[in-house]
């Protein structure tokens, strides 16, 4: 059955992906890579410039400002959902009918789309019409409404790092509570006769034995950050002065609306090193743990 | 790819979890701390629900209670006025539903069309460099597709691809593809070989192998990719604003993302906002309840697409 021919035949059915793949991903980076050498719009005529487009990234004020807010961003989103998403896991993991619907709860969020999240939060942090302001005031822990999408870029990236914590955290919670379970109970049953308190057993036995599924989510959520377009896209449009354009942001700018292509591309190309990066660390912890 | 657990765990994970065994965390609490942590499960629910339950309660208040500030928490009146504003606004809700559908389908279709034969041919045949191949069907991983929206545009405008359904569905497929990939090569080579070797010895060739064998073997498979398909086409954002220019192309978030600075009565129309908001969650929703073991199953198998 699994002949010469059949090498051929095997070919024959890998084909169509094969094919997508070259068409829809190979290709396009291959052309990224020339367009980022070249002053490319849809109409006029292109001109080659070498590592140009480069040096006007390296001298582009706007260019590290978004890298540094999308840097700033990542940093503290992610520490936020790992230790939430870590003590939900620990707060759900037995499978108690309260703790199963808390886990489908919580987990529900994750999918839905993040335009419709965004669009939510955006009215939940509206001025006038939106209800956090009003439960705030009603709770008097403010005393005049918060201008959430206003001159303060500060306050807008937590507004939206609320939201995304709300829609995200259960991706992490999932995982976490995948790991925790796979925990051999003997261990825990061991520490407890010698009377290890919870806290310690989380220490000393949950903590480090989930410790390589914490980084691979830790660092898939971090790739996920420094991609981040939708939610400021959505709810802060990167203003104020685009303080809360991100790099996606940027690259999108710069591409579309006023189609420079070539510096887009080039912009896309450092990007996608970055993220290349982290893509390594990820793969190497993965097969490290294989081994 | 990154298979993150064992196998077993996998399945076991959540909430039809089929051991019922008691994993190392939380045993034998006393009496006090196990109505905390109930307590605390409850709270945690409740905050989690409490925007959902926000936006649909939005979207049932009448047009100028919608308007109102301070805002009401509770609707004084059930009205659908929201809804009827959305049904005409711009080229009609109907037109966006469909262009949504229309992609989120298409996208399915382009998916099982290339990775059920794929997974077949990995899982079965003895191909030349087939672990080089593999890895470059799993591309998408590595590459984000935010960073190649750039050239697909300027393709798609060639192609004249772009303000299409059939454009943006090849985005999402290509998208979806690795996660795709990656499951249906696992799904097939759990497929037992005892059973296509008695169809070869009954005269069936590769391609019957595949369509009355295998197919009906790896049907969790399909139902897993089919969903995560829909739901990544169903939300996807960037490539659609990417792609789509013309407003009867719109998905239905971008006429959402478009309708945020529309106009009703002096300022953004929140209740038509939070019925559009109300719409798109429905059916990712409805399908995560209904077929949650192949979402929880799929989620954790693959990891992370």
């Amino acid at each position: 059955m699994y002949s010469k021919r059949s090498s051929l035949t095997g070919l024959l059915y890998l084909a169509p992906a094969l094919v997508f793949v070259a068409a829809f991903t190979i290709y396009p980076l291959a052309q990224m890579s020339w367009m980022s050498l070249n002053n490319w719009s849809l109409i006029a005529e292109r001109k080659f410039v070498g590592l140009g487009n480069f040096v006007k990234i390296w001298n582009d004020p706007q260019f590290w400002a978004s890298l540094e807010f999308t840097f700033k961003y990542t940093l503290l989103i992610t520490p936020i959902l790992m230790g939430l998403g870590l003590l939900i896991a620990l707060l759900t993991a037995t499978n108690s009918p309260l703790r199963r619907f808390t886990r489908a709860v919580v987990f529900a969020p994750v999918v839905i789309g993040l335009g419709a999240s965004s669009l939510l939060w955006y009215w939940l942090f509206s001025y006038d019409f939106g209800l956090i302001n009003r439960l705030l005031l009603d709770l008097h822990l403010i005393g005049k409404p918060i201008v959430w999408f206003g001159a303060d870029a500060n306050v807008a990236m937590w507004a939206v790092i609320v939201s995304i914590v709300w829609k995200v955290v259960g991706f992490g919670m999932i995982l976490f509570v995948a790991a925790i379970q796979a925990i051999p109970s003997e261990l825990t049953e061991a520490s407890m006769v010698d009377g290890a308190s919870y806290w310690q057993r989380v220490h000393k036995i949950t903590l480090p034995l989930i410790a390589r599924t914490i980084l691979l989510v830790t660092l898939v959520s971090v790739i996920g950050s420094l991609l981040a377009f939708d939610q400021f896209y959505i709810m802060t449009a990167g203003q104020p002065r685009n303080l809360t354009a991100t790099s996606v942001f940027l690259i999108y700018l710069n591409s579309f609306p006023y189609l420079k292509l070539g510096y887009g591309a080039a912009m896309s190309l450092v990007l996608a090193g970055i993220i290349l990066i982290c893509t390594i660390f990820q793969i190497v912890l993965t097969r490290r743990s294989h081994a | 790819m990154s298979a993150l657990l064992d196998k077993e765990t996998r399945w076991d994970a959540l909430h039809y979890g089929r051991k019922a065994t008691v994993p190392a965390g939380i045993r034998t609490r006393k009496g006090g701390t196990r109505y905390l942590t109930a307590a605390a499960c409850v709270a945690l629910s409740t905050i989690m629900l409490l925007p959902l339950l926000a936006s649909v309660l939005a979207s049932v208040k009448s047009t100028q209670e919608a308007a109102a500030v301070p805002p009401t928490y509770f609707p004084h009146g059930l009205s659908l006025d929201s809804y009827m504003r959305l049904w005409d606004f711009q080229a009609g809700v109907l037109t966006y539903l469909g262009n949504s559908a229309g992609a989120a389908v298409l996208t399915i279709l382009f998916c099982l069309a290339l990775t059920i034969p794929a997974g077949y041919a990995l899982a079965r045949f003895a191909i030349p460099f087939k672990e080089v191949l593999f890895i470059t069907l799993l591309l998408g991983l590595i590459v984000p597709y935010q960073a190649l929206l750039t050239p697909l545009f300027f393709m798609f405008v060639q192609l004249k691809l772009h303000n299409s359904l059939v454009g943006l569905a090849i985005i999402h497929t290509a998208i979806q593809l690795p996660f795709s990939v990656y499951l249906m090569r696992n799904a097939f080579e759990a497929v037992p070989r005892e059973l296509e070797e008695a169809a070869v010895i009954d005269g069936c060739n590769s391609f019957q192998v595949l369509t009355r064998v295998c197919l009906p073997a790896i049907i969790p498979a399909v139902i897993t990719v089919s969903l995560f398909a829909f739901i990544t086409s169903w939300n996807e954002f960037l490539a659609a604003l990417v792609v789509m220019n013309k407003d009867s192309a719109f998905t239905l978030p971008l006429i959402l993302a478009a309708a945020r600075q529309q106009t009703s009565i002096g300022g953004t129309d929140w209740g038509m906002l939070q019925a559009g908001v109300t719409i798109s969650i429905i059916p990712c929703m409805a399908f995560y309840l209904l077929l949650q073991k192949y979402y929880v199953s799929g989620f954790l198998n693959g990891a992370i697409k």
